[in-house]
């Protein structure tokens, strides 16, 4: 304890927080502060999630029984079209560097702010633009291209909502361009003295790795839908075959992007992964220049793969066994993340709190999500398991048991930060064997029918009735997952209300946000600190002691009586 | 110290920066970031272009016949010699002399809107011969010297894409360097003590440029295919 013990003086009581600094809606709508921003974010990329899930749900439903008879044909390629669009651009994409990035990267480093406030402002406001739009566009018909908008369908046979869609698309990318600018520029320029780039907890060079895919892909997918968008506006030839175009240009150029993508949800999800194993095996990482150098290297590979979407289009063979052989190449760096984390665990000093059982499950989900993945980049089997249930359940096991586990593991960690109060960590341990269990009974049926030749995108299959009970049982997975998924929304909403006060470092951990109050004041720190020591910099004599004397940590809101003096925190200002 | 250096130094710090050095050395960092994205976004169209060039080579060749290189050739000039009075206003910013600042910039939003005029004239000479893209495209062959009518409409379409989007780029920085000028106008100290947000403007339109001198050999100046 006595290693990350925090200062008397950084319990101040009753102190103004970036909370309460303020309270009209207009300090909020018009805020600069990270913090607050994030805040926002937060709400927003929680109703686009309930938003596809309920159409997760209805996907499920509709798959329970063989004869498609709940939705039409049309409808059920609605529904999955915006399944796909919602949770990709307003979910996956956002989350993690919209809601934590924005929030912790300034305060890891020890900046009172991201370097361009406005900016950040004006990221949320396109975010919610085009979120508006795409709710519009699903209210007034939908779309049915699927979220990949493969021409000529999508520009020239589509009777939906393509256009709006892709407006509120290419918007959504500039909102995510406008956040990893600011986070490049501000682990560029602000990091506090003493803070070295090898000091930077992980959470940070994933963030700064994701950022670069963002800067990098993002253009090539706006202009490229830009280009669709005139070829369905204006006629405009560049991908229709009936107009001299070519398709195949546009699937090269989309998944140029698209393939990054995946890598601009599941970095930052590493960077939080990292976070929690240290801190809860109570141990420096191993190999924290691997760790570090390896979000690089996939940001860098991942740009080099994207032919492995295509082995059944016309790309030469050629092509796909060089594009084959890349994609190999990515699984050793992320195979160099998962050793790295399981040695940190090894001898380390684990505490089980909830972030840590996200931590441990996203560990087995992502080595099945990255496991599974070999097998698509093969050529021979990919060819057989293209527009399968496999390809569906592989990148779930990436989004979701990856990413989606690295949003809630870190959303837990970081709650008593963000709003200075604790939630019930036996809830909140529960929900985490929910969701794994529910995750896994929903999506490893999947496999199995995929291999056996299951198609996506289908909503019947009454031609293969053998399928059915893979359905049901994935079905139910997805009502588990669903509760799992609801649980939280409950226990953390009734922390803010009911919640013990968190103390400035709840966990123990180590970090400079672990330094300052929870909540946060509006400018961080009273002081820029100066870093004098490295990053996860735990006392490996000390905590082996403590073990020995078998001394179970404390929540300090538990030893330390005087936070939880009653502060006028809502009433009485303003 | 940052408080200190601020009595001396009146340039507005904001709250979220240490001091001016680190304010402008992060301006930097972002600006060329975003110069990046820029890059990423047309670089895709050059892309899309160069392949397309490749496979069609002599209908691409007939069709850019129907370019008018002098047009093309007068709106070069003027951006280049805009970029130059642009290299001017920085400079006369690092000097603070405000009202040389203000000629020069001026003088750089007078070319951008000529280059625009121009480039006005060029696409309604297209409109007028139907050399626009989609269903009013010409039928008649004559109008792209002979080449495939598929491929010239290709032509036609990359090439108001492309220098579409480049022309918004032109707004686009007539509308910043407009708002450069009001604040230099006003005295206001965040751009008349520290000169780097006129030299931000100034990237942005250097590239704005750069991206055209791509553009018209590209366009303009194609070799004739044997
Ligand atoms: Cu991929």
């Amino acid at each position: 304890m006595s290693a990350t013990s925090t200062p008397a003086h950084d319990q101040p009581v009753a102190e103004k927080n970036y909370l309460n600094a303020q309270h009209t809606v207009r300090s909020w709508l018009l805020t600069g502060d990270h913090k607050r921003i994030a805040v926002l974010y937060l709400v927003s990329v929680t109703i686009f999630f309930i938003v596809g899930s309920f159409l997760a749900g209805l996907i499920r439903l509709e798959l329970m029984s063989p004869s498609g008879t709940m939705l039409e044909s049309e409808t059920y390629n609605k529904v999955f079209t915006a399944h796909g669009v919602v949770m990709i651009f307003f979910f996956l994409i956002p989350a993690i560097p919209a809601v934590f990035g924005n929030f912790f990267i300034p305060i890891v480093i020890g900046a009172r702010d991201l370097a361009f406030p406005r900016l950040n402002l004006a990221s949320w406001y396109l975010y919610v633009f085009s979120g508006i739009l795409a709710v519009i566009a699903l209210c007034s018909g939908g779309i049915d291209t699927a979220w990949t908008f493969y021409p000529p369908y999508s520009s020239m046979y589509s009777n939906s909502q393509v256009t709006l869609v892709i407006v509120a698309a290419f918007i959504n990318g500039f909102s995510s361009i406008f956040t990893a600018i600011n986070i490049i520029a501000t682990i560029h320029k602000m990091r506090a003295p003493g803070m070295t780039w090898f000091r930077l907890p992980l959470m940070a060079w994933s963030s700064y790795a994701t950022s670069v895919v963002v800067i990098l892909g993002t253009p090539v997918v706006a202009i490229t839908l830009l280009l669709v968008l005139m070829e369905r506006a204006f006629k405009l030839p560049i991908f229709s075959p009936e107009l001299g175009g070519d398709p195949v240009l546009f699937q090269h150029l989309f998944w140029f992007y698209s393939h990054p993508a995946v890598y601009i949800m599941i970095l930052p999800a590493f960077g939080i992964q990292s976070e929690l194993i240290a801190n809860f095996a109570r141990k420096r990482i191993f190999g924290y220049h691997f760790v570090a150098f390896s979000s690089l290297a996939i940001a860098g590979l991942g740009f080099v793969v994207w032919g492995h979407h295509m082995f059944v289009s016309s790309q030469s063979m050629y092509e796909s066994t060089v594009f084959s052989l890349l994609t190999y190449l990515v699984a050793v760096p992320s195979a160099i993340k998962i050793f790295n984390w399981t040695a940190t665990l090894y001898k380390g000093n684990i505490r089980l709190h909830a972030p840590m059982y996200y931590a441990l499950s996203f560990i087995g989900l992502f080595t099945i999500g990255g496991l599974t993945g070999l097998y698509l980049a093969n050529m021979g089997t990919d060819i057989h398991l293209t527009n399968t249930y496999f390809i569906v359940a592989h990148f779930h096991y990436v989004m979701v048991g990856g990413a989606l586990t690295g949003f809630l593991g870190g959303l837990h960690y970081w709650w008593p930060k963000m709003f200075g109060r604790l939630y019930s960590d036996t809830a909140a341990k529960i929900t985490a064997i929910i969701v794994f269990c529910g995750f896994n009974l929903t999506f490893f049926p999947q496999f199995i029918m995929g291999y056996m030749g299951m198609p996506r995108r289908y909503h019947y299959y009454y031609f293969a009735p053998e399928y059915q009970i893979y359905h049901i049982l994935s079905s139910l997975g997805a009502s588990l997952l669903g509760v799992g998924l609801i649980l939280p929304a409950i226990y953390l909403t009734h922390s803010l209300i009911k919640g013990e006060k968190a103390s400035a470092n709840p966990w123990g951990a180590h970090g400079l946000e672990w330094t300052i109050p929870s909540p946060p004041p509006t400018e961080n720190f009273t002081e820029i600190p100066i870093v004098t020591d490295e990053v996860y910099d735990f006392d490996p004599v000390a905590e082996h002691e403590a073990n020995l004397a078998g001394k179970e940590i404390e929540l300090p809101s538990e030893s330390e009586q005087p936070t939880k003096v009653d502060e006028p925190t809502e009433a009485g200002k303003e | 110290m940052a408080a200190a250096s601020h009595n001396i130094e009146p340039t507005p710090v904001h709250h979220q920066f240490e001091d001016i050095e680190q304010q402008n050395e992060t301006y930097v960092v972002g600006m060329w970031t975003f110069l990046v994205t820029e890059i990423m976004f047309f670089g895709a169209l050059f892309l899309v272009f160069t392949l397309y060039r490749w496979n069609y080579q002599l209908d691409f060749y007939k069709a850019h016949e129907h370019l008018d290189v002098k047009l093309g050739a007068i709106n070069t000039t003027i951006l280049l010699f805009s970029s130059f009075s642009m290299v001017l206003g920085v400079h006369f910013a690092q000097l603070q002399d405000r009202m040389k600042v203000l000629a020069s910039l001026g003088l750089t939003v007078a070319c951008a809107m000529a280059f625009l005029v121009i480039k006005g004239f060029e696409y309604a000479s297209k409109f007028e011969n139907q050399l626009y893209p989609g269903l009013g495209f010409t039928n008649n062959v004559e109008h792209v010297g002979g080449a495939n009518l598929d491929h010239a409409q290709l032509f036609y379409g990359l090439y108001f894409a492309m220098t579409g989007l480049h022309a918004v780029h032109i707004i686009g920085g007539i509308i910043t360097i407009g708002i450069l000028m009001f604040l230099w106008l006003k005295k206001a100290p965040s751009v008349t003590k520290d000169y780097i947000p006129t030299e931000m403007v100034g990237l942005y339109w250097h590239f704005v440029d750069l991206v055209w001198i791509f553009l018209f050999p590209l366009f303009y100046l194609m070799p004739k295919p044997h």
